[in-house]
């Protein structure tokens, strides 16, 4: 039986008056590298926003380790999508990478020695070590999804939780960042990503979440992952 | 007088402090809306009190600063109308309240528009208080307090303050309330505005916010060094600004401000990554890469030898442009010309295959 790290159980949300998740129950099981997939508006990026309580669902519940506690949120390490976040703001990729340390720093408590080496470390794993004193605006595409991948790193969190961190990005950067994510899960970690490509969705994924507002099929990637749930997800409602 | 250039500089340094974090979450307007809806504060207050140096007032002016910063944030998040209507409709309402009130209850109390909008910082010696025996202007008193509280907020918060400026999100989930430090923050705004607003008025007050850290943005790529460089410039700005306005009589808070405008303006043309070294660097890129392709084009099998029209006709440049490339060309021996027909030397040809490997071009 294995055990599962995410549970989302009855899980409605909406923007406005217009529903973005109908209905969703589904287990995310533990050590598992999942993909979420589905059409533009599918309120995929909801629903990971849902499960670190960033947007409040209307109901139903996320509990994470069987918990509801918000303390749970910092075994999360979030990779938003490049765009969320001001790429202009004064700080260095150091600085950045540095920042997942935080999570266990609490209020007031500065980052110390120990914070630093690892941030250093997840530098190199992301081999970007060579850009560290770079201002953040001055990365590319690439640069800068690995610099937040780097952050994650930095965290050490137990679960991984990424937006599409693939999209728009370079061969090399993708084949590190799944190098990366392969080896962590060795590790015993945890990854939902946000994914678009579904051509590589069998290769890099063990399971999957195939969602258009209401869930449409999780579950094991070979399981799940079928032509026929594929073209559930993505018709398109003709009116 | 050397008080005066004291309480402008202390003045300068506080709010500079704070301008940082509200240039990096682009809140210059909020805040022009809290130094318009402190009067509001401060008029309230003053009803209660009956005294324009009551500590209470101080309150007041917060208490109304907090409140602008909640009615616009509640009418943004309705999504019903944009961040920037709703900043212009809340203050101008609640300013125009304090108006009201003023106009028919308080008529006969000394509250001079231009000060309020302007402020008059040369006046700030005549209101002193003791301490420890000496007397100093109250104000000075007043604004160091404020600088000191300033400067403790941002050194003990300062982790807390660089996460949620830039990634608010990440910051929920590492458990920092950003709603908490944007509170603080924004009731510090109020406060540091308030004590500001005998020495430099409603208006530029705005101007002592932003301006020094807009100046330091454009220079740094940390956030430290920001919030040193933006110190640095409120001073630059206060005693440019004080000697300026005593020399020639000018409302020195005005001065000050003007001169603020100006650093920005000169670091903005100047800074090597500015407005003008970009456009001199792209002018130069353009000339380089019209005369590689000059002679790219003369590196093919087939156009060894080409004339002027050939050459025009192919780029569809105009005479001119033709004649200068041609004469750079020529004079940097890249280029013979006999005749009507320009070829290629044999430097003119290294200079390709470097051109091209500089770009990356397929040879």
């Amino acid at each position: 039986m294995t055990e599962n790290i995410i549970t989302i159980k009855n899980l409605n949300a909406a923007y406005q008056e217009k529903p973005v998740l109908w209905h969703i129950s589904l287990d995310i099981p533990k050590n598992s590298c999942t993909a979420i997939v589905g059409p533009n508006g599918a309120g995929k990026s909801t629903m990971i926003k849902t499960m670190m309580q960033l947007i409040k669902p209307l109901s139903g519940e996320v509990k994470i380790n069987g918990s509801k506690d918000k303390h749970e949120l910092k075994k999360i390490a979030y990779v938003p999508q490049k765009g969320e976040v001001n790429w202009d703001f004064p700080a260095t990729v150091f600085d950045v990478v540095l920042m997942g340390r935080y999570v266990h720093k609490g209020w007031i408590k500065r980052p110390n020695a120990k914070d630093r080496e690892m941030a250093l470390e997840a530098l190199k794993t992301m081999r970007i070590e060579a850009f560290k004193d770079r201002q953040i605006s001055e990365l590319s595409g690439g640069q800068r999804q690995r610099a937040f991948l780097a952050r994650a790193i930095a965290q050490d969190a137990e679960i991984y939780v990424m937006d599409e961190p693939l999209q728009g990005i370079d061969v090399t950067t993708e084949n590190l960042i799944i190098e990366v994510i392969r080896h962590l899960q060795q590790s015993g970690k945890t990854f939902v990503i946000v994914h678009h490509q579904l051509d590589t969705v069998g290769e890099y994924f063990d399971h999957a979440i195939i969602l258009n507002k209401s869930l449409i099929a999780a579950g094991a990637v070979e399981t799940v992952f079928t032509e026929e749930n594929i073209e559930k997800a993505y018709r398109e409602k003709v009116n | 007088m050397i008080e005066v250039l004291l309480v402008l500089i202390v003045t300068a340094l506080a709010t500079s402090l704070l301008g940082v974090f509200l240039v990096l979450r682009s809140l210059a307007m909020t805040t022009d809306a809290i130094s318009h809806t402190i009067l509001l504060g401060i008029v309230l207050a003053f009803f209660i009190t009956n005294d324009l140096r009551s500590p209470w007032l101080i309150l007041g002016a917060s208490i109304a600063g907090v409140l602008t910063v909640y009615i616009i944030e509640v009418l943004s998040k309705t999504r019903l109308i944009r961040p920037d209507a709703s900043i212009g409709i809340v203050f101008t309402a609640l300013f125009a309240a304090a108006i009201i009130l003023i106009s028919k209850y308080a008529a006969d109390v000394h509250l001079d528009t231009g000060i309020v909008l302007m402020g008059e910082v040369i006046f700030a010696p005549f209101t002193r208080t003791e301490i420890f025996s000496w007397s100093i202007p109250s104000a000075l008193l007043q604004m160091s307090i404020i600088l000191l509280i300033n400067l403790l907020f941002i050194i003990i918060f300062y982790k807390e303050l660089k996460v949620s400026s830039f990634d608010p999100k990440f910051a929920f989930i590492a458990g920092f309330s950003t709603t908490l430090i944007y509170y603080i923050l924004m009731t510090l705004v109020s406060v540091t505005a308030v004590t500001a607003f005998d020495a430099v008025g409603s208006i530029l007050v705005i101007n002592f916010f932003v301006a020094p850290a807009l100046t330091a943005y454009l220079l740094v790529k940390r956030l430290a060094t920001m919030i040193w460089c933006s110190m640095l410039f409120a001073v630059i700005n206060s005693v440019s600004g004080y000697f300026i306005g005593i020399t020639y009589d000018l409302s020195i808070a005005g001065v000050t401000s003007f001169v603020a405008f100006i650093t920005f303006i000169i670091v903005f043309l100047l800074n090597p990554n500015g407005f003008v070294s970009r456009k001199i660097r792209s002018l130069n890129q353009k000339r380089e890469f019209n005369r590689a392709m000059i002679l790219m084009l003369m590196n093919e099998e087939s156009h060894q030898s080409l004339t002027k029209s050939e050459i025009i006709s192919h780029f569809h440049f105009n005479a001119g442009k033709f004649d200068k490339h041609m004469k750079y060309l020529i004079f940097n021996n890249y280029v013979t010309r006999t005749n009507e027909h320009y070829t290629l030397t044999e430097l003119g040809e290294e200079y390709t295959h470097y051109t091209r490997e500089k770009y990356d071009l397929p040879v």
